[in-house]
């Protein structure tokens, strides 16, 4: 396999599972918590490699999905406790980060998760860290995280579709028929996390959050169907991943930027010209019903 | 035995108390409306009972037993405001929604689903618009939507908020025929209401609230001028010039 084929894979991969995630996080209006997890989870990694001191994915995937539920158990509880939700999420978000930050620069310094590698990201390495798991030598590490991520929250999403949208569309009602909400919150916050996680690598705790949010954001312009939301999603993630790791080589600058900005910038084109959210559509049928006042 | 029977609840937001000891038993098979000004704590009354906001104190009965126990016996129509109309699915499918519970967790709607969600679309006549994204239906046609997935979930209580709230003349006559149509069936309706002219035709009973139960009981005898005044303070004029009509109030 050639060095473009693992990084193309491996930035699909973040961008259909980012993708399908994310278009959870826009129906319920998560955007800025998943923001603050993909911050936090930073410190889900730390604290497991302090306590079990390996690298494993696995533990990291652990100490990850905890500190993501966590955080949003804070989030919660400052929220009940009256603090409006954006400050308790600003609060919880930098507080938990900042210690993730402290821990690494003082126990991890010299191994291999150095802060800049968690915050910045760097796809461009990913080929050569390869790992032997069940017995099949030279795939890439974030490979199998992602693969394995990927799965897990195909098997949720599908499992538990009519849940997530019951919930999401209308909470009142999902909670009055007796739908576990509250548990539904978690799992996604979980498979948020994990999801975080598994993209550090390829594009960092900054950046992976506008890999959670931007497909999600415009699929949600382009079509009326929930499963059509969740396929486009993950086409404009794997497309935003690879045209922005393509452009970032020809003009050498940061991949994990250029992805992001790729992101954006499919945003912003279904935000012009989708025929139904629009901004042109919405100008030329507000001209349509003036015309129509006006003839009346 | 009383469909609801509901004991000194008290909700606060925040400390902030929203209820205050609303005791009360609604009777079977009326249309029960609750009236009082923005605020007074009618939709939180609703959540309250379907143990969607914590209670303070105090406890609720659903004939006999708790709401936990009743959920398959009783029906919920949100505000139409609390939900994005933009969310990507159609009209048939929000009424499949009523029957989640029915289906089951894990599993998906069957056939015979669909088909029972069809004929509550026809009951609010919405059929042809069944396969229509929620957002390209008027308020009317997206309050029937929440009325089909009510009936969807097949109850013997309903609970309806603000259900007449911004909808055309047509759709506020379906809504009302509807209603009757839910009396004639034996079941036990609780529509939260703002409109206080139409109450006397639609209602049985009537609940004033103001954060405290003023009254409650059969409309004749509850919608007074008198508990209206007490209940939303100074601000009724709309009474003030029926009554110099030579309409009396009782
Ligand atoms: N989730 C909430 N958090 C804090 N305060 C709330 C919440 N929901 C409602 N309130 C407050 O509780 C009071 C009663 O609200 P509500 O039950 O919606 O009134 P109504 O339906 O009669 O207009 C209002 O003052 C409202 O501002
Ligand atoms: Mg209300």
């Amino acid at each position: 396999m050639t060095y473009t084929f693992w990084i193309l894979l491996t930035a699909s991969l973040v961008g259909i599972s980012c993708g399908i995630v994310g278009v959870l996080l826009i129906l319920r209006k998560m955007a800025m918590l998943s923001d603050a997890i993909s911050h936090t989870v930073l410190l889900g990694i730390i604290s497991s490699y302090l306590i079990t001191n390996s690298l494993d994915g696995f533990y990291m995937f652990i100490g990850a999905a905890i500190v993501g539920v966590l955080t949003t158990v804070f989030v919660q509880l400052l929220n009940s406790a009256g603090v409006q939700s954006d400050a308790a999420i600003g609060v919880v978000f930098t507080f938990l980060f900042a210690i993730g930050v402290i821990l690494v620069s003082m126990f991890a310094r010299d191994v291999h998760i150095d802060v800049e590698h968690s915050i910045m990201g760097e796809i461009a390495f990913i080929p050569w860290m390869t790992v032997d798991w069940f017995g099949i030598e030279g795939i890439p590490q974030a490979v199998w995280m992602l693969g394995f991520v990927l799965i897990i929250d195909l098997f949720l999403i599908l499992l538990l579709y009519k849940e997530f949208k019951l919930s999401s569309f209308d909470p009142g009602l999902a909670a009055a028929l007796g739908l576990p909400v509250g548990l539904l919150h978690y799992v996604l916050m979980g498979m948020t996390s994990i999801t975080a996680v598994a993209s550090f690598d390829a594009v960092g705790a900054i950046l992976v959050v506008a890999m959670l949010i931007a497909p999600g954001a415009t699929a949600y312009l382009l079509t009326e169907r929930l499963h059509m939301m969740f396929i486009l999603s993950a086409v404009f993630g794997v497309i935003a991943a690879v045209t922005g790791y393509f452009i970032a080589a020809w003009l050498n600058a940061s991949i994990a930027g250029m992805m992001a900005t790729m992101a954006g910038v499919l945003f912003l084109l279904a935000f012009i010209f989708s025929p139904t959210h629009g901004i042109i559509a919405k100008r030329f049928s507000q001209r349509k019903i003036q015309q129509v006042d006006i003839e009346t | 035995m009383n469909p609801i029977t509901a004991n000194n609840i008290t909700v606060a937001y925040h400390r902030k108390p929203v209820l205050q000891s609303v005791s009360f038993e609604a009777p079977e098979g009326k249309l029960i409306g609750i009236i009082g000004p923005n605020g007074a704590g009618k939709s939180t009354l609703l959540k309250s009972i379907l143990g969607l906001v914590p209670k303070a104190s105090g406890d609720v009965n659903i004939y006999g037993k708790t709401y936990r126990k009743q959920r398959q016996i009783v029906g919920y129509v949100p505000q139409r405001g609390s939900v994005d109309w933009d969310f990507p699915t159609s009209a048939l499918d929000v009424v499949l929604m009523g029957r989640y519970r029915q289906i089951g967790l894990f599993r998906r709607p069957k056939k015979n689903d669909v088909k029972e969600a069809m004929s509550c679309l026809e009951k609010v006549g919405m059929e042809q618009y069944a396969n229509r994204q929620i957002s390209q239906l008027s308020g009317g046609q997206q309050q029937r939507v929440f009325l089909a997935r009510a009936l969807a979930q097949n109850a013997h209580i309903y609970f309806m908020d603000e259900p007449f709230i911004g909808v055309d003349a047509a759709t506020e006559k379906a809504i009302v025929q509807l209603l009757s149509e839910l009396r004639e069936q034996g079941k036990t309706v609780i529509v939260v209401h703002h409109d206080l002219q139409t109450v006397k035709d639609y209602f049985d009973w009537v609940m004033l609230l103001n954060v405290r139960k003023i009254a409650f009981g059969p409309t004749n005898e509850t919608f007074t001028s008198d508990l209206l005044q007490k209940t939303y303070g100074g601000k009724l004029t709309f009474l003030d010039q029926k009554e110099e009509e030579g309409v009396p109030f009782a």
